[in-house]
């Protein structure tokens, strides 16, 4: 076995992390290259090869994520494109739900739609909720559009027909015929990208993939070219946003399920550590410069969704930005990050962010023209952030500046020194980060209690043990190499293919013949993009939503193996109302029950890595020395033992009040936290009265 | 900065207080997943709060629209007064749907459920949803007294001491139509309420407190004060509008004169035409919501609905016109007219904020509510019922475009064509911007909506007309032009009437034109390059 290699492009940094052959990890840091992005990779790439002594021949795989269409879709710098639709629906992706996301303000501007209305064409043709044709497609009318597509020279046209998820047919000839007249154009069409129910979404999600297909394509095929020129004979896969590997030409053809593929490795690697703890409910809590986000884990498996959104404009507000219909880690992503800036409101209410203070200038503390409070100013001020242990080495923390930014920004708004105010930014953020994973839990139907934490981002590990006293949760983990969690987690994701489609049906009058068509398709179709990458055995899952007749919001019921037959329905309630109970504490009698879309996911078999045993603590640690640092837990400055990490041993305890200290991250610990070196180097914290 | 200095105790009272906020939005957030009501599940049209012992609301959930704000802040006091403190008791349950104490109509439920500390009442819980059904004629304005509108539940207790009053859910369960559905969302409600009381209960735990006293004393203090220095924004003086709109069969006129003092606004709607025959009268609480909204919109969007923030805003109006209906007089569909106060008053204090307040827009909702039948007598088809929200434009802004196909003041999101024709037998066949109907200005108005909807597969439809701005269109400001008005024709160009009970055939097709929003300031000053734009876009031709 030879070497893998993960690669993370973000939006400050790219991470570049390599597997070595006996299972370690080596990392390196680069900054991004904005213009030409695989410049980054390549150069990180040869510089931890050079440095490790590895062949690029020697590589076995290289995988692959980026924010690149993320970025492409919120700068909007795509294609030009068009959109072709039904007639009479030329305006959906415009009118969006007719309702403002900000019922309190009056100056609300809405997101504007990826394809201007001059750019929208429509076609004659119009298909059922049932797939049956009520007005033929007008062959004449849509080569008269695509005399237009060409006079206008597009990149891109996006096709969207209503009910197409239930039949295609009038969309594919569309495709068929614009490609016979003009072969280079990119072309989307819904019912392959989204063959989801509801116009809106699936429109959009088709604009969104042909918006950024030229660039995607182009430059993932320069990426692959330039490789192999550089002596990489290992093929390349992408990760897309459910968490899964594709080939280069799938994700070349669905680009758009490439946004956030970046978190969703953040997902797996967290996924990957608690199975090597053996811990089926997990709440995985990433934080960096500008956002945390929170997602949660059960039987190893990050929960998932099948629609999103993405370049949300007003402080990360529902509705604010574009939904995207694809398969996708879920996960729930707020304004507090350590450069969040804080404020004072009208009612005399600390508030933190949405604004960031991002690395330029950044926080007040590195001294770089910053003014503005930021979280990470905070923490300075409250001793757990010190000069003398922070680990970039290329900034000098100044707690003066925190201090006066703190006192005037906040303190003096509200009669307060600055430690009071350092103290209510830290409490409200955290409360902030509280909220958003207790609503993310109600959202899915989850309690809380009974989880354990998984911390990892450069911030999280400074905030991970207040946010489990607040949920009350039991245990916390923070893994080593929590500042690459995402290129590692890229290692550890299986190939994998999720294929969604609406078909709608009751369990009163059951199509079951027409379900297991829909589901045998699905299952082909997601195969066949596993097959792409993997000769490996397969696990198939398969899911179907569901709701009583009436509501609006369906469930996810997992379905077993296995054909349906005429009795399945009866079955199939069954394990819906199941399901309803566990998400709203009560099923509702005599109400018909609704199927709506069904899902298949195809992935390749991973072998579940070894459990560790966990490690009681053996030896208690003294620590380098103590400073004074803010205890939420005592309410006052305490002295906190000063640790660090890369000193500790496997089984080595440290009690808090501690601040354990490593290059990317502080892990802060409350007078009744106590932390105890796992293995595999992972901190295990607890609270020492439930021990 | 008015708030006085503080202490640690401070930051706590944040904490909870967001906390308490957090609470609402879950319990509100449970409450739209699991309702059967369109109106709340696809628009948000419920509410949650907290209230202290006095029945004073503490805290309410951010929901989708604001006909609630009010309404149901009020209503806590005649849960107290009506149930009698002395037969408050733990593990209780009540409910009505006044309209007069309650949120307006029958139609909205409202659910509270006290809070102990032991023995010790500390609070209440309360929450208000709109539910599919309450017998009756259904749901629209052709009513002429209360009674034929549906059954009134009076406030009283729906379990006692965790008892549930089972005469009671069978009396509903034989008055209403869809009676899972509806019985359903009031066993949501009550769960909903209950979970806010357990978390309530740890959140006090947690910060070792035993009342709600302090904390919403702490709350309706800062809010005071910030409410108070947002209202400074405004001259004292009396402000004057009037504004026409269609009415059921004969133009309305809407008035008000706002006073604004020392102590806060207060609306007077003497002036305002009598009561309708029919059920688009307003209570005044609901006007009274619609009217506060307004002012908060425009004064103080980013303060959180309480007890402290609604105190300011009284109104008032003379027995026998259309925004104060008394028992028994129909109120249904008193949106369609309710929803124009929030214009009216922006309209009124317009001269005092001409930087802030916008144009008139559509206003009121274009519902679509149809039963679908059977076409043919001697065929038996199951009925079927259905409904869509649809906006026209809002009015332009002082510095920006109106918004096109968006609601406002209402905060409902519309439904997706695919999701509608997947319920019933219905053919959505055009949902469409409708050029040139924005009010020119300065900055034009939002541009209405033009749909074409018919009935298929051997139905036909009774539709429930409630559509307004079709005589009356939306006015411009400033100097702007007005919206286009609405109109509603058979696809033959045959008008309907803009109220009350249509039919429309087998295989035909009903055509709305949504009215547009009123244009801000001179056309002849709009930017040379948005009118380009607007023309490129095909927004005008």
């Amino acid at each position: 076995m030879g070497y893998r290699i993960g690669a993370d492009v973000g939006g400050t940094f790219t991470d570049i992390v390599v597997e070595m052959p006996d299972g370690s990890f080596e990392s390196t840091k680069v900054l991004t290259t904005h213009g030409r992005p695989e410049q980054g990779i390549l150069d990180g790439i040869a510089a931890i090869a050079d440095q490790l002594g590895i062949a690029m021949a020697d590589v076995d795989q290289i995988i692959h994520g980026t924010t690149l269409a993320t970025n492409a879709l919120i700068e909007r710098r795509g294609a030009r494109t068009a959109l072709v639709t039904t007639e009479g629906f030329r305006d959906v992706i415009e009118t969006r739900t007719e309702g403002r996301f900000e019922q309190y303000d009056l100056n609300i501007v809405l997101p504007a739609p990826l394809v201007e209305r001059k750019d929208r064409f429509v076609v004659s043709e119009r298909i059922n909720a049932r797939g049956e044709v009520l007005v033929p497609f007008d062959e004449a009318a849509a080569t008269r559009t695509i005399a237009a597509l060409k006079e206008r020279e597009y990149e891109a046209v996006a096709v969207g027909f209503l009910h197409s998820y239930r039949n295609a047919d009038h969309e594919r000839r569309f495709r068929d015929m614009l490609v016979a007249t003009l072969p280079d154009i990119a072309v989307s069409i819904s019912a392959e990208v989204s063959p989801q129910m509801r116009e809106f979404e699936r429109f959009n999600t088709v604009c969104a993939n042909a918006y950024v297909q030229p660039l995607m394509a182009s430059y993932l095929f320069r990426l692959q070219d330039e490789l192999r020129r550089r002596g990489a004979r290992c093929p390349l896969y992408l990760i897309h946003s459910g968490g899964g590997l594709v080939s280069v030409e799938t994700a070349a053809a669905f680009p758009v399920r490439l946004v956030e593929s970046g978190p969703a490795g953040g997902a797996i690697f967290a996924a990957d550590l608690a199975a090597r703890y053996g811990r089926k409910r997990v709440l995985s809590y990433d934080m960096g410069g500008t956002t945390a986000k929170i997602a949660l884990i059960e039987d190893y498996t990050p929960q998932t969704a099948k629609t999103f959104e993405v370049a949300r404009t007003t402080r990360f507000k529902k509705g604010s930005g574009m939904p995207i219909s694809i398969p996708v880690i879920e996960m729930i992503e707020i304004g507090a990050g350590g450069g969040s800036i804080a404020s004072v409101d009208t009612l005399g209410q600390i508030r933190i962010g949405p604004h960031s203070a991002g690395s330029e200038p950044g926080p007040a503390a590195y001294n770089r023209g910053g003014e503005a409070p930021t979280v990470t100013d905070a923490n300075v001020q409250l001793g757990r952030l010190h000069p003398s242990t922070f680990g970039a080495t290329d900034i000098t923390l100044s707690p003066a500046c925190a201090a006066t930014a703190i006192r005037t920004h906040v303190g003096d708004h509200l009669g307060m020194d600055e430690q009071l105010a350092a103290v209510g930014i830290a409490e409200v953020v955290d409360e902030n980060m509280t909220n958003a994973a207790r609503v993310h839990a109600v959202e899915n139907g989850k309690d809380l209690s009974g989880f354990a934490m998984i911390a990892f981002g450069g911030g999280a590990p400074l905030h991970a043990t207040r946010l489990m006293d607040k949920l009350g949760l039991d245990e916390l983990f923070v893994p080593p190499g929590a500042g690459v969690g995402s290129a590692i987690g890229f290692l550890r994701a299986p190939f994998a293919y999720e294929a969604v489609r609406s078909f709608y049906t009751r369990t009163d009058r059951f199509d079951y013949r027409a379900v297991n068509q829909v589901l045998a398709e699905l299952t082909v179709e997601a195969e066949s993009f596993v097959r792409l990458g993997t000769d490996a055995d397969l696990v198939v899952e398969r899911q179907v939503s569901m709701r009583y007749k009436g509501q609006g919001w369906e469930i996810p019921v997992r379905l077993d193996a296995g054909a349906f037959d005429e009795f399945a329905a009866e079955n199939l309630a069954g394990v819906f109302t199941k399901a309803y109970e566990e998400f709203f504490g009560r099923a509702i009698d005599d109400l018909a029950i609704e199927a709506v879309s069904w899902s298949v996911r195809v992935a390749s078999l991973q072998q579940r890595p070894t459990t560790l045993q966990m490690l009681a603590a053996s030896n208690m640690v003294v620590g380098d020395g103590q400073r004074p640092m803010y205890d939420p837990v005592a309410g006052e400055v305490v002295d906190a033992r000063v640790v660090e990490r890369p000193t500790l041993q496997p089984g080595d305890a440290v009690n808090g009040p501690a601040i354990i200290v490593e290059s990317q991250t502080t892990t802060v610990l409350g007078s009744h936290h106590v932390a105890v070196l796992q293995s595999d180097g992972t901190l295990l914290v607890t609270r020492g009265d439930t021990q | 900065m008015t708030t006085k200095p503080t202490s640690a105790k401070a930051v706590e009272f944040q904490i909870m207080w967001n906390r308490l906020i957090a609470v609402l939005e879950e319990q509100a957030l449970t409450l739209v997943r699991t309702a059967f009501s369109t109106s709340v599940r696809e628009a948000g049209d419920l509410s949650a709060g907290v209230f202290d012992r006095e029945g004073r609301m503490v805290a309410q959930a951010v929901t989708g629209t604001p006909g609630h704000v009010n309404t149901m802040a009020a209503a806590v006091p005649h849960f107290i007064n009506d149930i009698g403190p002395e037969r408050i008791y733990p593990g209780d349950v009540y409910l009505t749907n006044d309209p007069w104490k309650g949120t307006g109509h029958l139609h909205d439920i409202t659910v509270t459920t006290p809070v102990f500390v032991g023995e010790t009442l500390i609070g209440f819980f309360a929450s208000t949803a709109h539910v599919v059904d309450v017998g009756g004629r259904g749901y629209g304005p052709d009513a002429r007294e209360i009674y034929e509108e549906g059954i009134r539940i009076p406030i009283m207790k729906w379990a006692e001491r965790g008892e549930l009053n089972g005469d009671l859910v069978n009396i509903l369960r034989n008055n209403v139509r869809e009676s899972d559905q509806v019985i359903g969302d009031i066993h949501g409600l009550a769960a909903s309420n209950e979970t806010g009381r357990r978390r309530l209960l740890d959140t006090l735990d947690e910060f070792k407190m035993t009342d709600l006293e302090e904390l919403s004393e702490f709350i309706f203090d800062r809010t005071r004060t910030a409410t108070m220095t947002a209202l400074a924004a405004v001259d004292k003086g009396v402000y004057r509008n009037t504004m026409q709109v269609d009415g059921y069969n004969e133009t309305l006129t809407l008035a008000v004169e706002l006073t604004v003092t020392d102590d806060g606004m207060h609306a007077d709607f003497t002036g305002t035409s009598p009561l309708s025959a029919f059920g688009i009268n307003v209570p005044i609480t609901y006007a009274q919501a619609y009217f506060t909204y307004g002012m908060l919109v425009a004064l103080a969007p980013e303060l959180p609905n309480n007890y402290a923030s609604l105190f300011p805003f009284t109104v008032s109006a003379p027995p026998g016109v259309i925004l104060n209906a008394q028992d028994p007089d129909p109120v249904s569909v008193r949106h369609v007219i309710g929803h124009f106060v929030t214009d009216l008053c922006l309209g009124a204090i317009a001269p005092a904020l001409p930087a802030i307040v916008p144009a008139e827009g559509a206003g009121a909702l274009w519902n679509f509510q149809a039963s679908a039948r059977s076409a043919d007598p001697d065929v038996l088809l199951p009925p079927v019922e259905l409904l869509m929200f649809n906006s026209g434009g809002t009015g332009a802004r002082p510095t920006l475009d109106g918004l096109t196909a968006t609601a406002f003041p209402s905060g409902v999101m519309t439904m997706s064509a695919e999701a509608t024709e997947q319920i019933g037998p219905i053919i959505i066949w055009r949902k469409e911007i409708r050029e040139n109907s924005g009010g020119a200005g300065e900055f034009r108005g939002g541009l209405g909506q033009i749909i074409e909807i018919g009935p298929t597969d051997g139905y036909l439809f009774e539709f429930s007309a409630m559509f307004d701005r079709v005589e009356n269109p939306a006015r411009g400001r400033a100097g702007g032009d007005d919206g286009a008005a609405g109109r509603v024709y058979l696809d033959d160009g045959s008008p309907f009437a803009t109220k009350g009970k249509q039919t429309v055939p087998a295989d035909r097709r009903v055509i709305l034109e949504l009215p547009g929003g009123g244009g801000f300031g001179n056309p002849t000053d709009r930017d040379p390059q948005a009118i380009a734009n607007d023309t490129i876009q095909g927004y005008i031709t």
